[in-house]
């Protein structure tokens, strides 16, 4: 039967993704991605201070709560020619990492993990052999029979209760599940856990920032002044007096903080988060030969040690592979016509040109012109458009971006500690190194990555600690902080390794306002529809060819989907300058 | 499904002592503001509940609302939903996709009708129903068709309380708070951009224990978590009575921690517990950390004024933004003002936090 299988929502993830499949028997002929959500910041962000503009850029994302932030401040630093101070950068690279760390191990444990470990079959473990299990992958502290034996209590009571909330309605008991019960239930306890270690380490935002999800950024440096001030004169005996408070957030106490935050972003990844993701890949090995997609990857690099503008020093490397090609790195130009250029052919936009023609974000144009079948509807008509996403190209080719792209560039450029991993990873698993080309292998990628940053951490730690030792507390320059100092017209690009990968913002400056903003974020380049040519993005291409063992149950759609961790608010946000001509808003 | 436990029962199980037990009804009482009578009431009507059923709808939003419900200390997420609540649906968090996802709704929504509490985060765009859909479904008819037999409404976050950042001018997709089309229901407003944390679950509490809503403001808000300005309650506010100013970022005064009203902050006018609560487990709040606050939980504020525009200087129009806006925001602050005092004794209470580490182990 050749059925088309909808799954709408994709759940665990961020934003609203529905996949379509056409299947030919039980396997997927071709796949079909659609973000099912527009907002339309980009219009919103025209006419807006430049220097206000982070904030809402930021609001695209709540999950990758920094990197539209970060991505926003470097476009207009970029259009004005403003350098920041070393220690801003250090701070920034510092957030960043943390985002990553952060990210990473959420999305293992609270959005893919259900897809290979079974929560009901938890409840047959043996806790004795559950630790046995977990003290042979690491020495992580809470590894003990009775620690393991509340969690099964715990989990038990819960499935009792007879309300089963998020787990109600999943797959459990598909034998698509492998692990062991013991595995399964390790993997719940450290969910759990997870959840409070999480909810932790995010106060090395908060330090910095003021807040997390949605911190506080600067064009020109970073908000948080250093404070070595040990008194803060103004704090008298009011209602707020704690104790120990400086006279702002980044003392000597909220260093010691940062540092605690690093030991302990480290501790779990070494000790949790990278056995745990080995130790089920062991039970998952079919899934390294399957789910790969384009075999293109595209990055643009992060985590400068000297400026923005000398990419030699990004501890990140930016390039392009293709094919699998890991001999020849093509460099990538983002300012530069005819290199990054985005598709609608498939979208719901118009182009003034046509529908046919790709377009350069500097002169980036689109306009809402939703023609999709009207809600409630069963199924989208896959030959018009179908997509609230664009569909980027570098020079006309789609790529898959994020941690694979990123480990694989690192692997191309000889980086010891990545090759190191790899080759620990593969070894474990006795799998070849085209594994990594796979659904599998890009979970994988997520997690040795993770190790990576969190390693490079302290290091930038350290480094501001001795700025500000050495007397160099500047966190600001305030050079061209006053639009008088701007030129009239000017332009610029924002662009960074987000956590799902190469994120750019484009800024257009006239008079002291945004004349146009236009971002292409990760989740398009992975998750967009067809181009004009009928080329798949990533997403599409890594679903064709997979095996559903039950329609019903598409597990296997999800597994890989996952693995590219989904940001859909991300992908769909753009909007064109001139959209609102063709766009009749109804107002209640 | 089998017999549904009580709350009573669940934690009995679990081993939390009576004294523990007590422990937090009455940190829940403090959290309300409530007198400490009231912790007996709450533990008896506790005690009796089965876990509620919760079903949280997202539209046009970003999930920063629940990455923040995600951090909250007190109670913790997985307190809340392996013990506290039955979390039915939520596109973040839940196992099932697709189809199973959308039964899980139906059935939650058909088995707990008149009971369950319906979150909303995000905004619901009019401009056409296409905008945004979940399996087909525009966000409206999702919304309304939930509504219909909810107990109550929450709607968490600035986006689905007032409309947020979609409605940003020129709102390019027609974008209305939850208000705007729920007119038979109390609509609960928790906005911020994110709330904080604990003020999400905290209502969530109030709404578990009591079985109704908190007393609310004239914006729909808990007057507990948002009855004080930020100024009145910022550790600065010294600097600002005697006119210590920072003039520019990094400078003296901004090392020193003066008050940052000069560059823009928009605590005078922004009601909400940043100042008291702080964040992430009272770790810092923006203006701790040396940025103005932007005013995120206020009606529209992305179109009062530039966010480093000092509130004393004339605000810079965008040509799409309405003026009445801006003058509506300023009133309904100057009316809050008057009902702070009354509440900063109660303000206090709210941040003495037990954390439910604490609580798990009865003592």
């Amino acid at each position: 039967m050749n059925e088309r299988i909808v799954v709408d929502p994709i759940t665990r993830i961020e934003g609203h993704l529905r996949i379509e499949a056409q299947m030919n028997g039980n396997s997927i002929e071709q796949a079909y991605s659609s973000g099912t959500m527009v907002r339309g910041l980009e219009i919103i962000l025209r006419e807006r201070d430049p220097r206000d503009a982070w904030a809402f850029a930021q609001r695209i994302c709540g999950v990758c709560t920094l990197v539209h932030g970060i991505a926003s401040v470097r476009a207009a630093e970029d259009a004005l020619n403003y350098p920041v101070p070393p220690n801003a950068q250090l701070i920034r690279n510092l957030m960043i990492a943390a985002q990553y760390v952060h990210d990473h191990v959420m999305h293992f444990y609270h959005l893919h993990a259900l897809d290979w470990v079974d929560v009901v079959s938890a409840l047959k473990a043996d806790p004795k052999a559950t630790a046995e299990l977990a003290q042979g992958l690491s020495r992580y502290p809470k590894s003990s029979p009775g620690h393991f034996a509340d969690v099964k209590k715990r989990l038990a009571g819960f499935v009792d209760s007879g309300q089963l909330g998020i787990f109600a309605n999943a797959y459990w008991g598909h034998p698509a599940y492998k692990l062991p019960p013991e595995a399964n239930l390790m993997a719940v306890a450290h969910y759990l856990e997870a959840l409070a270690w999480q909810r932790d380490v995010v106060k090395l935002h908060t330090i910095f920032g003021g807040k997390n999800p949605h911190p506080m950024f600067l064009v020109g440096g970073v908000p948080c002044a250093i404070s070595i001030d040990p008194q803060h004169g103004g704090r008298g005996h009011g209602p707020m007096y704690r104790g120990g408070d400086g006279a702002t957030a980044l003392n000597i106490v909220g260093l010691q903080q940062v540092q605690g935050v690093i030991a302990q972003m480290r501790d779990f990844v070494d000790q949790v988060y990278v056995p745990d993701t080995l130790a089920i890949a062991g039970f998952y090995k079919d899934w390294a030969s399957q789910g790969e997609g384009l075999g293109n990857f595209l990055c643009y690099g992060d985590f400068p040690s000297k400026g923005m503008d000398d990419p030699s020093s990004f501890f990140l490397p930016g390039g392009v592979i293709l094919g699998r090609d890991l001999g020849t790195i093509h460099p990538v130009d983002l300012d530069k016509d005819g290199e990054i250029e985005e598709f609608v052919a498939h979208s719901w936009y118009h182009y003034t040109g046509g529908k046919e023609k790709g377009l350069h974000p500097y002169k980036g144009e689109t306009a809402l012109a939703y023609d999709g079948p009207k809600p409630p509807f069963k199924q989208l008509d896959i030959d018009k458009s179908y997509s609230w996403m664009k569909s980027p190209r570098w020079k006309g080719k789609p790529m898959e971006v994020g941690p694979l792209a990123r480990v694989l560039m690192l692997y191309a450029k000889g980086h010891e500690q990545t090759k190191e991993l790899v080759g620990m990873a593969l070894k474990k698993l006795d799998l070849p190194l085209t594994a990594l080309y796979s659904t599998l292998g890009r979970t994988a990628a997520r997690t040795l990555e993770t190790r990576i940053i969190v390693d490079a951490m302290q290091g930038w730690y350290d480094q501001l600690i001795a700025n500000i030792r050495a007397g160099d507390l500047r966190t600001f320059n305030s050079d061209k902080w006053e639009p008088s100092t701007w030129p009239k017209q000017c332009q610029g690009v924002g662009f960074m390794e987000a956590p799902r990968g190469g994120l750019a913002h484009w800024m257009v400056i006239e008079n002291e306002r945004i004349s146009n903003y236009q971002a292409i974020v990760p989740s398009t380049w992975n998750a967009g529809p067809r181009d004009s040519q009928g080329i798949s993005g990533a997403y599409e291409a890594a679903l064709k060819g997979h095996v559903l063992h039950d329609a019903k149950q598409p597990i296997e759609i999800l597994r890989t989907i996952h693995s590219f961790d989904p940001c859909i608010a991300c992908a769909v946000h753009v909007m064109d300058p001139n959209g609102e001509e063709l766009v009749e808003v109804k107002m209640l | 499904m089998n017999t549904v436990e009580t709350l009573g029962e669940i934690l009995r199980r679990r081993g939390v002592s009576r004294r523990g037990f007590m422990k937090y009804c009455a940190t829940t009482a403090s959290l309300m503001a409530l007198p400490p009578a009231m912790a007996e009431t709450i533990a008896a009507r506790l005690e009796k509940a089965s876990r509620p059923s919760v079903i949280w709808l997202s539209f046009q939003e970003c999930t920063g609302c629940t990455e923040s419900m995600t951090r909250s200390h007190t109670p913790t997420l997985e307190g809340l939903i392996l013990e506290t609540v039955s979390l039915d649906y939520h596109h973040t968090l839940q196992a099932a996709s697709g189809e199973g996802a959308e039964q899980a709704r139906e059935q939650a929504m058909t088995a707990n009708a008149g009971k369950y509490l319906l979150v909303v985060d995000g905004s619901i765009p009019m401009g056409d129903p296409g905008y945004s859909t979940i399996a087909g479904m525009s966000n409206v008819d999702m919304l309304l068709d939930a509504a219909k037999n909810a107990a109550a409404v929450i709607a968490v976050g600035s986006c689905a309380a007032f409309g947020g950042i979609p409605k940003a001018a020129p709102n390019p997709t027609g974008a209305v708070a939850v208000s705007s089309l729920v007119k038979d229901k109390p609509v609960i407003n928790v906005p911020g951009c994110p709330p904080i944390p604990v003020v999400i679950t905290g209502v969530l509490a109030h709404f578990l224990t009591f079985g109704g809503l908190p007393e609310l403001d004239h914006l729909g808000r808990p007057r507990v978590f948002y009855g004080e300005s930020i100024h009145d309650r910022c550790y600065r506010r010294p600097f600002y009575d005697r006119g210590l100013f920072a003039e520019t970022f990094d400078d003296e005064g901004a090392r020193k921690g003066w008050c940052l009203f000069k560059l823009g902050c928009k605590g005078p006018v922004t009601y909400n517990a940043c100042a008291t609560t702080k964040w992430n487990q009272g770790t810092s709040f923006p203006i701790q950390s040396g940025h103005g606050c932007i005013g995120c939980s206020e009606p529209d504020f992305w179109d009062l004024g530039g966010f480093y525009q000092a509130l004393s200087m004339p605000t810079q129009k965008l040509g799409k933004v309405a003026g009445a806006a801006i003058a509506g925001g300023t009133i309904a602050g100057i009316a809050m003002a008057a009902h702070n005092r009354s509440m900063k004794a109660s303000a206090k209470q709210s941040h003495e936090r037990v954390s439910t580490d604490e609580l798990e182990k009865g003592e």
